[in-house]
């Protein structure tokens, strides 16, 4: 699937948010360190899984790499061109090829807009059609998703979830982009619906060569439809590998925890399953504990988990892990 | 084991301005002391409506309880007149919701709401109620309970809330826990840590279980018996091990086939149900799945299947036999 071209290369990537007080003065007083510094490529053509319990940065992750957060730190390459160099007019002719379908396919969709405009409006920002070319090519895009091209003028309050979310796709793919994040596409949507929706994903890739950063809750279905798979924590990715290296071998002590707790549809197989339940919550990313940032629920922490910070290394084979028991 | 409820063609019906919602349709089951019952189905068939009148917490207007009976120990808890009933609920049978905001009330503290049900509930005084209520907190896994008894509930995590809420919900000993979804917006982390504690709890105090939800993993993992909702009716029902090893249901089969599975590597094309559930409002003649079915005859759009035994302690709303394809 992936000729291993990097399409996406981010490094060391940050991007922290600032607590202020005060009502005339703002000072400020902390940061929320919603991601801490993550390194990783994305390929060509691949899906790349972002998972990891809520609040640990996949979302703030995603936002900054396709710059709609400036990081903090840290550069994000785009087919070798560095984004966070980039500003104005550059930048959004690079944007352009780059698009996000959001998680909430009722809160995305502008109630006020025809599907028309919704999809046209990246055509619309970065001037790519003329008035008549849209229509042609909205038309063109509700077949690629599947959707009756006559719906053009209706509102997205007349669709269900699942036709909202093909109209997210829409809009997403209208500027011909190469990349796209999707973030939790298929969360909000019925079961049955889930599946309809990954197809399209998938077959889109296929017919348009895209790359996606595909963030997501469900590790049931990330191990579908991803390529490689990385593992957040409080604002670090532990770890990152293959997909069925990662689910059949995982070496993270947080990874093995998160992946065992996934419920399996069959009753013999839950029988036998050993569940590592992990004791308590995230902590906060505004003072994430020292050293290893998992040492606070971890069974195997050491007396040097909560010292040192363990490094981001290859342990062969694309499998990327950090913890100072592997 | 001896029957502890038995609910009997209950019909819930909600009318609204765009028309009556058919929520529930005529669904009859019954529960075992002890026993485990898992619930799926997708989002609005009615799985939320049918534990509610079991509660009797459907709001009226506009829902209304149109017909059947729900039997609990004997007595026909929808003959009950409200403080009858409020006896039931908390002491009997007892509910945890998929949003515990919506039942905890956030200006009284979390200690202050559960030693209150025990001393309404249990006739206890102040002191028993505030002992009982550390234990409580300490048996749902609330760490240093007694720093938390005065805190509200905002100052709680999702998860920790989730647990303050089967704590209240477990004050009484109820013989019946009805959860509805309560690990839906949680984690799966913390789902795997609720679940846990529900079971281990079930097995400590022998309560029956109703447990509610989408996730047909959970379910797995969980119930001995399951029913299978659709349109506000049971489609399907029987032992957990048959309902996965051998789904007579047409939509029970292919709810089952499209899912993927987090232990298996899948390089196949996900299997899909075209179309959409049915609207409430305006349920078709026949089958409600015909719609979307595959294994579809004539006589699916003109009648509605009852639920009907195929196997030992297997129940099926269906008229074909998935195994030939041909009607039964
Ligand atoms: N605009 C913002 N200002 C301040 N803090 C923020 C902002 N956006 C996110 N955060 C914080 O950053 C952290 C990471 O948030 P983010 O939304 O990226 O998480 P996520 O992994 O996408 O979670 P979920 O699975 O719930 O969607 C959280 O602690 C969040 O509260
Ligand atoms: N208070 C209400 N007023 C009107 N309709 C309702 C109300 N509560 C539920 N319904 C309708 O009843 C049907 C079943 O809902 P519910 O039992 O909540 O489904 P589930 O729990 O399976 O998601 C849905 O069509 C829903 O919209
Ligand atoms: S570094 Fe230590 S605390 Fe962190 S995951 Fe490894 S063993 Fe656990
Ligand atoms: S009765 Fe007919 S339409 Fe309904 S599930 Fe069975 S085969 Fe399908
Ligand atoms: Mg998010
Ligand atoms: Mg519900």
């Amino acid at each position: 699937m992936s000729d291993n071209q990097v399409l996406v290369r981010v490094e060391g990537l940050k991007k922290h948010f600032p607590i202020t007080r005060g009502i005339l003065i703002q000072r400020q007083v902390g940061a929320v360190r919603a991601v801490d510094g993550i390194t990783f490529d994305i390929y060509r053509r691949e899906t790349l899984g972002l998972v990891g319990e809520s609040g640990c940065g996949k979302t703030t992750a995603g936002r900054t790499i396709l710059q709609l957060y400036r990081p903090t730190a840290g550069r994000v390459f785009f087919n070798g061109v560095d984004l966070t160099g980039l500003k104005g007019n550059e930048l959004r002719r690079m944007r352009q090829r780059m698009q996000m379908i959001f998680q909430d396919p009722y809160a995305s969709l502008n109630p006020r807009m025809t599907i028309a405009r919704i999809i046209s409006e990246p055509l619309r920002v970065h001037k790519l059609a003329t008035p008549q070319e849209q229509i042609e090519r909205v038309q063109e895009l509700l077949r690629l998703v599947r959707l009756n091209p006559r719906f053009i003028n209706r509102y997205p309050h007349e669709f269900s979830g699942g036709q909202r979310q093909r109209i997210g796709i829409a809009r997403a793919i209208a500027s011909n982009p190469d990349f796209i994040v999707c973030d939790e596409p298929i969360s909000a949507l019925d079961v049955s619906i889930q599946a309809q929706v990954v197809n399209l994903l998938e077959d889109l890739q296929d017919q348009l060569g895209l790359t996606y950063l595909f963030i997501a809750h469900d590790l049931s279905m990330v191990r579908h439809i991803c390529d490689r798979v990385a593992v957040m924590y409080l604002g670090q990715i532990v770890e990152l590998a293959e997909k069925d290296e990662l689910y059949d071998h995982p070496l993270h002590p947080y990874t093995q925890a998160l992946l065992s707790a996934v419920p399996v549809p069959d009753p013999k197989v839950e029988r036998r399953r050993n569940r590592i339940i992990l004791e308590g919550d995230v902590p906060s990313p505004i003072n994430p504990p020292s050293g290893c940032r998992f040492h606070t629920r971890c069974a195997r922490a050491q007396e040097l988990c909560s010292q040192q910070e363990p490094a981001w290394r290859e342990v062969g084979g694309g499998h990327f892990v950090a913890c100072h028991l592997v | 084991m001896a029957t502890l409820l038995e609910v009997r063609d209950l019909t819930t019906r909600f009318h609204t301005l765009d028309g009556v919602v058919h929520a529930v349709n005529g669904i009859s089951y019954t529960l075992e002391e002890g026993q485990t019952l898992g619930i799926v189905g997708e989002s609005g068939c009615g799985k939320s409506a049918s534990v509610l009148s079991v509660m009797r917490l459907i709001p009226e207007p506009p829902g209304k309880i149109a017909a059947g009976q729900v039997i609990y120990r004997g007595q026909d808890l929808l003959k009950l007149n409200e403080s009858q009933m409020q006896h039931i609920r908390g002491k009997e049978i007892a509910m945890v919701f998929q949003d515990p905001m919506t039942s905890l009330n956030p200006v009284l503290t979390i200690g202050r709401q559960i030693s209150e049900a025990l001393i309404v509930h249990m006739g206890m005084t102040q002191k028993q109620a505030y002992q009982r209520t550390l234990e409580l907190l300490n048996m749902v896994g609330i760490p240093q309970a007694d720093s938390r008894y005065g805190d509200y509930p905002h100052q709680f995590s999702g998860g920790m809330r989730q647990r303050v809420m089967i704590a209240m919900a477990l004050a009484c000993m109820p013989s019946i826990l009805i959860a509805d979804e309560p690990t839906t917006a949680l984690d799966v982390t913390i789902q795997a840590q609720i679940i846990d504690l529900v079971k281990t709890l079930r097995d400590r105090l022998g309560m029956a279980v109703i447990w509610i939800t989408h996730d047909l993993g959970i379910i797995a993992g969980l119930a001995e018996k399951v029913i299978v909702m659709y349109a506000g009716f049971i489609v399907e029902r029987g032992d957990v091990d048959d309902i996965y090893d051998d789904p007579r249901h047409p939509y029970t089969l292919a709810l089952l086939k499209s899912l993927p599975r987090v232990d298996r590597s899948s390089k196949e094309r996900l299997a899909t149900i075209p179309g959409l559930p049915p609207d409430l409002l305006s349920l078709p003649p026949g089958c409600p799945f015909a719609p979307r079915c595959a294994y579809v005859i004539e006589r699916c759009r003109q009648e509605n299947p009852r639920l009907e035994i195929v196997d030992s302690h297997h129940e099926i709303a269906c008229w074909v036999d998935v195994g030939t394809g041909r009607e039964r």
